[in-house]
């Protein structure tokens, strides 16, 4: 566990980034993280967040299959949005803990 | 950093060369599971593998209930083994493994070729296969991106990182 300063907020963070405890988040934080792994935060990008916000709080297992039935996006829209490893980046910078789904 | 000490790994080419549920999911899972993590994935379909990406076959795969002794019963006991043998017994015990899978948001081999492909994997099918079953392009998956020699094959497989597995 280490400390970070994201948005003037000290936050605990994994030793991936993750935050420690996602009451922590707020839309600043999430515009810090998305920046630091070369994504600006758009509209589309927040519904994702708060989408995979809802589901870590209701305990769902989380994968891209979900985010591709939400109705937000499909699949390929959310590679787009997230390059690179849509479900760990998204779920990085929406303050949830790392996915541990295999699909 | 310390994937960076060992050397880490940006592409991955799975050979799939059985057609039976357990194998062809196998590669699904290593191929999907390597484009989710930002990696280049590339999937070769051979053999009875091939049934993954015919059409007409690819969402109806069985694993058998014949020859398998990991196979249990709901409870826990091993399947006996003439149960195995008795006709549409293969069949539900595909369907029953298939209903978990899905419960766990894993999908029908269609929408996984789908998955895999909106992420960037790419899908092949075997040359040799294809001529040896007499399969036409038209009975394959639109998926498919094309029908390689092996040649062609270690060529798309090449670069620094590059793993091939086969399942």
């Amino acid at each position: 566990m280490a400390q970070k300063t994201l948005a003037g907020k000290n936050v605990e963070v994994t030793d991936e980034g993750y935050l420690h405890d996602f009451n922590e988040w707020n839309e600043d934080i999430a515009k810090e993280i998305a920046q630091e792994e070369g994504i600006e935060l758009g509209d589309e990008h927040f519904q994702v967040l708060t989408f995979l916000r809802e589901k870590y709080q209701e305990g769902a297992n989380l994968t891209i299959r979900k985010v591709g039935k939400s109705g937000i996006t499909d699949i390929k829209g959310f590679y787009n949005l997230f390059p690179g490893g849509p479900l760990k980046k998204a779920s990085k910078i929406a303050g949830i803990p790392k996915p541990t789904s295999c699909v | 950093m310390e994937n960076q000490e060992k050397g880490k790994i940006n592409k991955v080419s799975v050979i799939c060369a059985k057609g039976n549920l357990e194998d062809v999911y196998a590669a699904l899972v290593l191929a999907n599971g390597a484009v989710m993590d930002g990696k280049e994935a590339k999937l070769f379909f051979t053999f009875f593998g091939l049934d993954a990406v015919i059409k007409k076959r690819m969402n109806k795969l069985q694993t058998a209930t014949v020859g398998n002794p990991a196979l249990r019963m709901p409870n826990g006991a091993r399947m006996p083994k003439l149960l195995g043998m008795i006709p549409g017994v293969q069949k539900m015990v595909s369907n029953m493994m298939k209903k978990q899978m899905d419960e766990l948001d894993v999908p029908p081999v269609d929408e996984f070729l789908d998955m895999i492909t909106a992420g960037g994997g790419e899908v092949y099918a075997c040359q040799l296969a294809v001529d040896m079953f007499k399969v036409g392009k038209d009975d394959l998956s639109e998926h498919v991106s094309g029908i390689l020699t092996v040649g062609e094959f270690y060529e798309k497989a090449a670069g620094e990182g590059a793993q091939i597995i086969f399942t």
